[in-house]
């Protein structure tokens, strides 16, 4: 059976669609995921692709290639809170390994993994987020925090539900 | 000397290049090799490989080869100490993840990486880490895959963007766990799909028909001709022993370029099919029984001289060869009968006299590419040609409209102008000659098919871009050539032709509709194709008549004859019917009363004369299956048992040469002219008069191919058909 | 009496650090003292170190508070704070505040000062004036400005702006695009960032200039999607240009066609390549593509394409009202006119501060910056994101200048520098600036597809001590491989920060492992 999309997800095409000249609706392929992925609570599935390949009149495969590359989207079932955790230079010279190692103990998963209980998924941050000065950083659902420490750390991923 | 050229030098030696053309078609050009993997003379320049870095005179790095364009005074250095250095580093890189498994891999011996591996490889890796390991995913009965021997050079990627339109391969993911593959798993399955394999410079590609049954070396390479088509593309089989391993493309830029279709890479497994006939068969009393060919021979040849001349039929296909139409011709006029015809497909021939003589495309093969607004008409295309659907791919890419007339919709994976459907294909073009008349007076012969036809909008579009093109042309298929008002249909695209000053050709069926038409395997027309003085009989009259004597040459009734309704009840009828076929089948038993084993294309010598006039003679290739015998050999004995004069010919070279001179010079010509005004057509129009033969089912060697009719699109006909 | 105003930055970094609970916090004091307050989100000033920043017009001089907690605010209100009382936040006036003061502030000039998404006053301090000036004059006189000004591109590669644009501007075509290039990926950089927070109007208008310059009238920005409040300040300063007719058809009655569309990438550092970037606005994954065609002749859908980072992009408007003359005055040699450079890694005060190239990174750390934020020496310094050398301390004196920076084997790039104290250990960097290829390498081309990947084990092999001098050659020659034959400065730049290890701080490798 064939996923159909929501009515705000090909709004959300339609919109970016609008922004690219006539015939060049492949460009609306991010965004598209984006809207998906925000509305399957943090990932995209290839019928959801297949989806999006079918709205756009594009092969399917070119869906596959741009969800599999960006490092933003999630092409297998995730924790609902996606936890991101800054290790590049600046947060790594501040600390952010321990942050790290402290997260993994207190969730119980590895970098990459999501809790048993389907609440956090600790992504693999690879690039920096451009938050050197604050370091050691995450983003938790688009939101930024800095200056951590182990504690205010607990105190945010206790907030979540 | 003009802007476009430059002057630079490669190794030393001075060369005049294009303005703006890569260096390595530079090097190539001129025998300077270059190694490289990502690069294809046919596909989109990619430079990942890297495999093809060259020195350039005051370029501090050294530069890809292939995405280098050259400039004046440039220096190449193609076998510098700094060229072959960086190309040893690539390699080095390349080894390190592929696998060494060249002994139990089907690339070994004709393998890129293996052959530049021993050029530019060192004897141990210097990095001892595992290696990386890809699953593999089927993609198919026609094509295996190893991915984990994939370079990434993307090859097969670029061919699906670029020359089918149907990407289906494609890379996910990236760095290190970038892979070559579909994703989630399906069938590759374009027409032209498995030339990826000859793409793929490594294993990871592979014929999987061919998988592991013959090393490249051990095979002897022939060349011969595709038998499927009215392109007659060029191939190569190679062979072990006199069996056919594999069929692979024979380049040739004016017909098949580098491609082939997949039914001409897989239809030789029919050779070996367990439906071969293996020696002459006899039906005495209803029960079949083995029998000698000698007897075999002096049975039939019995029959015809017994036969009243105007009751012996001589039913071929437009498979048959110049030598054996030529042969058969003979035959016929020998034993003094003008019932001899090839049209198995034909089912309107009210007609024929108005046939061209010669007819063809009406352009090359290659020129299609060269207009810049094509009508097709009555065609599946991509199913009766594959060469010709993807030569129009390539001018609808180039920018050309290319518009469709067919009463059902098939796909095309480029922008079509128009696709005209909806309504029978009568209503379809005689809305666009009215469209093309544009209030003009339209040609006599259809002014009756036009008379209350008014022009839509879509009509007008097509006669418009065929009208303001500075090269168009009007193309009918095979589903027109079949069509029951193909009378009708044919003037009306000879009008639209000449109203929009647009040449005219057609596709015809099989791979030697002209050579059948010149040899006179016809009712109407004599060798050379002047008319016979009484016309004998087209196909569906002899079946329709009492014959005293049937002679089907490699026909398959049940399939191959759309002529008539009930062909295989109709013959079973006939006093006698002698079938020479290289298969047997529940029709030809039910049909025939002998059989005689014949050889397929690759048991047999001869020529196909293509759409565009091309002639290709080919050689046998493979030894005789069973007691098979050439079809042309079969009916040399048969003419000299039957007395007719002059069959002493040695060799089917012979026969070619003999009709040749009897020829003399002669061109192909579309030329149509009616003879008069064409009745309107009354219900012969519905959309059931399409007789559209799907992709892998198109003869009787198609029909066997184990691997083809695996496919999705042999399992979707079928599926159709069945239901 | 007029409301008294009260600045608190609406930013990335300062939100994280507690802005919006201060500036709730500011809002519910006033109220429950009755006094009347008008609370203004404005970016950042750059003095990371000292966010929350929160500043109180007094008699026209805006007196700062620093590093402002929730906690602090009723207190602060009982010390007088609508007044400029004192309190132990206090730093006096903004313009007063030394590592404001001494810099050269060209680009940034705006970020801090505004409201970032007032048009009023944005216009009050000459936003539109440029590009008003610009329709006075003509394309060409912008061409010329340009030119003369000496700008080079800001992204990294450091390629004369003038040309780029000229080059455009010559090319015929029925559409051109102005592409900026908001992917800031490198680590340690930022400035993008603040810049597009602090002043999305500036960033509007450079890209307005720079499509009346070529004819281009339509203009994209790629924006990393790590970035979710830039997202939405740029979405509402380009509505508020929209509506208030300095976007879109015959601006302001120029005759002048130009709009803007926002876009998100999601998440890959290639992105960042030009070419790459490009891709993604076409929806296909972020690869490079082969040079040529340039994207000044073939960009964006296959038409001319101006591809500009922000920061370059953003200094064009003074260099219009100024005179590009004036530009070219600051700096040194072929590096004309200031960067955003950015402090960070272990920095006592870190933050973005915008200086005429000439500048030392010495003085930078130390006068700016204020040392390690450990108190420890210096070790090493990271200029230009993961692809630039690792700088050892006694080179600290080189000048900020794109030529002598090549010359010692580095590179400016997007004008990023992390700071390393003499704990650190640098052949884990080595390793690190290797893996980061490895996992950000868009996989298209073998050099730095496999070599990344294989050099990392490499690395790893000689941190334990495994035949430690055979894996050394192995590595330079891996180095070489790469740097020849990538496609990219992805893999082609990567040796950089790998060989600078190898060259400077050897004995890190030596001391990180067990015996060879």
């Amino acid at each position: 059976m064939s996923y159909v999309l929501s009515g705000h997800v090909r709004d959300e095409i339609e919109h970016w669609k609008a922004r690219f000249p006539e015939g060049r609706q492949r460009s609306a392929v991010i965004s598209a995921l984006h809207a998906i992925q925000h509305e399957n609570h943090g990932y995209v599935t290839a019928e959801q692709m297949n989806a999006v390949a079918e709205y756009l009149d594009l092969p399917t495969i070119q869906v596959y290639e741009v969800a599999t590359f960006y490092s933003m989207f999630q092409t297998e079932e995730v924790g609902r809170h996606n936890v991101a955790i800054c290790t590049n230079i600046s947060c790594m010279l501040r600390g952010a390994d321990d942050i790290v190692e402290h997260v993994e103990s207190k969730l119980g998963i590895t970098t990459g993994e999501s809790t048993g209980d389907g609440r956090i998924y600790l992504k693999k941050e690879e690039e920096c987020l451009a938050a050197c000065c604050g370091a050691p950083m995450m983003m938790v659902d688009h939101k930024y925090h800095e200056n951590l420490t182990t504690d205010q750390v607990d105190e945010i991923l206790d907030g979540l539900d | 000397m003009s802007d476009d050229i430059v002057n630079i030098e490669v190794d030393g030696e001075a060369v005049e290049a294009r303005r703006g053309q890569m260096l390595i078609e530079v090097t190539d050009a001129v025998g300077a090799y270059v190694p490289r993997f990502c690069y294809h003379d046919k596909l989109s320049v990619a430079a990942n490989c890297r495999m093809c870095l060259v020195e350039v005179e005051k370029v501090p790095k050294p530069m890809p080869a292939c995405a280098t364009p050259v400039g004046e005074g440039m220096k190449v250095f193609t076998k510098s100490p700094k060229a072959i250095a960086a190309q040893k580093a690539t390699m080095e890189f390349l080894l390190i993840n592929h696998p060494l498994d060249c002994p139990i891999c089907d690339q070994g011996g004709e393998c890129e990486l293996q052959d530049l591996a021993i050029g530019y490889g060192r004897d141990v890796s210097r990095y001892n880490d595992g290696k990386r390991v890809v699953k593999d995913k089927d993609i198919g009965p026609l094509v295996s895959t190893d991915m984990t021997r994939c370079i990434h050079c993307t090859r097969c990627v670029r061919f699906g963007e670029e020359i089918t339109g149907k990407p289906q391969l494609g890379t996910t993911d990236r760095g290190e766990n970038m892979k070559i593959g579909t994703y989630v798993e399906q069938s590759v399955d374009h027409e032209l799909s498995a030339n990826i394999i000859d793409l793929c410079p490594v294993g990871a590609l592979n014929n999987k028909p061919y998988r592991y049954s013959a090393r490249a070396w051990e095979m002897a390479q022939h060349a011969t001709v595709s038998p499927h088509d009215c392109v007659g593309s060029n191939l190569y089989a190679h062979v072990l022993r006199g069996t056919v391993k594999r069929i692979v493309p024979r380049a040739n830029e004016s017909i098949n370029e580098s491609w082939i279709a997949d039914r001409d890479r897989y239809s030789y497994e029919a050779i070996y099919s367990g439906d071969r006939l293996m020696r002459p068969r006899v039906k005495e009393n209803g029960a079949w029984r083995d029998v000698d060919w000698e007897g075999a021979l002096a049975q039939a040849a019995d029959v015809l001289k017994s036969a009243d001349q105007d009751k012996v039929a001589l039913i071929a296909t437009p498979a048959v060869t110049v030598e054996e139409g030529h042969l058969l011709s003979q035959i016929a006029d020998h034993l003094g009968t003008a019932n001899i015809d090839h049209r198995v497909g034909r089912r309107d021939v009210s007609d024929q006299d108005n046939d061209p003589m010669y007819p063809s495309l009406g352009c090359s093969i290659a020129e299609i590419e060269q207009h810049d607004a094509i009508l097709v008409a009555g065609s599946n295309v991509r199913a009766e040609a594959p060469i010709i659907a993807h030569r129009l791919r390539k001018a609808a890419v180039a920018g050309a409209a290319i518009s469709f007339a067919n009463s059902s919709v098939y796909e095309y994976l480029f922008d079509v102008a128009n696709y005209l459907s909806g309504a029978g294909l009568v209503e379809l073009l005689a809305g666009v000659a009215v469209a093309a008349a544009d209030g003009n007076s339209l040609p006599d012969s259809v002014t009756e098919l036009c008379d209350g036809v008014t022009a839509s909008g879509a009509h007008k579009d097509v006669a418009r871009s065929l009208a303001e093109a500075d090269r168009a042309i009007v193309l009918l298929g095979n589903i027109a050539g079949r069509h029951a008002s193909y009378t009708a249909v044919r003037a009306l695209a000879a009008a639209i032709a000449e109203l929009t000053g647009a040449s005219f050709g057609g596709l015809s069926e099989g791979p030697n509709s002209a050579g059948a038409c010149l040899a006179g395997v016809l009712p109407h027309r004599a060798q050379g194709g002047e008319n016979r003085v009484t016309a004998g009989l087209d196909v569906a009259s002899m079946l329709a008549q009492a014959m005293d004597a049937v002679v089907l040459v490699n026909v398959e009734p049940d399939a191959d004859i759309h002529a008539a309704t009930d062909a295989v009840a109709r013959l079973a009828e006939q006093a006698f019917v002698v079938a020479l076929t290289p298969f047997v089948s529940d029709a030809l038993l039910e049909a025939a009363d002998l059989l005689l084993p014949t050889g397929t294309f690759a048991e047999t010598s001869g020529t196909y004369v293509n759409v565009e006039g091309t002639w290709q003679s080919f050689s046998g290739v493979a030894s005789a299956v069973g007691e098979a015998r050439p079809t042309w050999k079969v009916l040399r004995v048969l003419g000299n048992l039957v007395d007719a004069p002059g069959f002493d010919y040695v060799t089917s070279v012979d026969v070619r040469d003999e009709f040749v001179a009897r020829l003399g010079e002669i061109s192909t010509s579309n030329a149509y002219e009616a003879s008069g005004r064409i009745a309107k057509v009354n219900g012969a129009d519905a959309p059931a008069n399409d007789i559209d033969i799907p992709l892998y089912s198109v003869d009787a060697l198609v029909r066997r191919a184990t691997a083809l009719q695996l496919t999705d699109e042999a399992q979707r006909a079928r599926a159709v058909s069945d239901g | 009496m007029t409301a008294t105003k009260v600045y608190v930055p609406r930013e990335t970094s300062a939100v994280s650090v507690g802005a919006d609970e201060v500036a709730v916090a500011i809002a519910r004091e006033a109220k429950q003292s009755g006094t009347s307050i008008e609370l203004i989100r404005n970016g950042s000033w750059g003095a990371t170190w000292l966010e929350p920043l929160v500043e109180v017009e007094v008699d026209g001089a805006r007196i700062a508070y620093g590093n402002v907690s929730e906690e602090d605010v009723p207190a602060m209100f009982a010390a007088g704070l609508l007044e400029g009382g004192e309190h132990k936040r206090r730093l006096g006036p903004i313009m007063e505040v030394g590592y404001l003061i001494r810099q050269d502030r060209w680009t940034c000039w705006r970020c801090g000062l505004i409201d970032p998404l007032s048009l009023q006053d944005f216009r009050l301090h000459q936003g539109f004036n440029a590009l008003e000036k610009a329709f006075a004059e003509g394309p060409d006189a912008v061409l010329d400005s340009v030119t003369e000004s000496g700008l080079r591109g800001r992204g990294g590669a450091g390629f004369p702006t003038g040309i780029k644009w000229r080059t455009v501007a010559e090319t015929d075509a029925d559409q051109k695009y102005i592409a900026c290039n908001a992917d800031e990926g490198d680590s340690g950089t930022f400035s993008d960032r603040m810049l597009m927070e602090g002043d999305p109007l500036g960033l509007i208008e450079s890209m307005a200039i720079a499509g009346y310059a070529v004819g281009a009238s339509k203009g994209y920005i790629y924006l990393r999607s790590e970035y979710p409040l830039t997202y939405a300040i740029l979405t509402r300063a380009l509505e508020t240009a929209r509506d208030s007719g300095w976007l879109g058809d015959n601006i302001q009655g120029s005759g002048f066609d130009f709009d803007i569309e926002l876009h998100l990438g999601a998440g890959s550092y290639v992105c960042g390549e030009e070419t790459a970037m490009l891709e993604s606005l076409e929806g296909k994954k972020g690869i490079v593509r082969y040079k040529p065609p340039l994207p000044a002749h073939e960009g964006l859908f296959g038409k001319p394409t101006v591809v500009n980072n922000v920061i370059t992009l953003a200094s064009v408007p003074n260099i219009v009202n100024l005179g590009g003359e004036r530009y070219a005055g600051m700096g040194v040699n072929r590096s004309k006119g200031t960067l955003a450079f950015q402090l960070a890694g272990n920095i006592k005060r870190g933050g973005l501060v915008e200086k005429s190239f000439g500048v030392t990174l010495r003085e930078l750390i130390d006068d700016w910056g204020g040392g390690t934020a450990s108190g420890r020496p210096v070790k090493a310094v990271q200029v230009g994101g993961p692809l630039g050398a690792y700088i050892p301390a006694a080179q600290l004196d080189t000048p900020l200048d794109y030529e002598a920076f090549v010359d010692i084997g580095a590179m400016i790039g997007h004008g990023g520098i992390v700071v390393f104290d003499d704990t650190a250990d640098m052949a884990q960097q080595a390793r690190f600036a290797m893996e980061f290829c490895a996992i950000e390498s868009c996989g298209k081309c073998t050099p730095c597809r496999i070599g990344s990947t294989r050099g990392v084990e490499v690395i790893d092999r000689m941190i334990a001590g495994e035949k430690r001098e055979e894996n050394y050659d192995l590595l330079v020659e891996l180095c070489d491989t790469m740097e020849d034959a990538s496609l990219c400065a992805m893999g082609g730049m990567t040796p950089y920060p790998v060989r600078s290890v190898l060259k400077h701080f050897a004995e890190d490798f030596a001391s990180s492992g067990g015996d060879r």
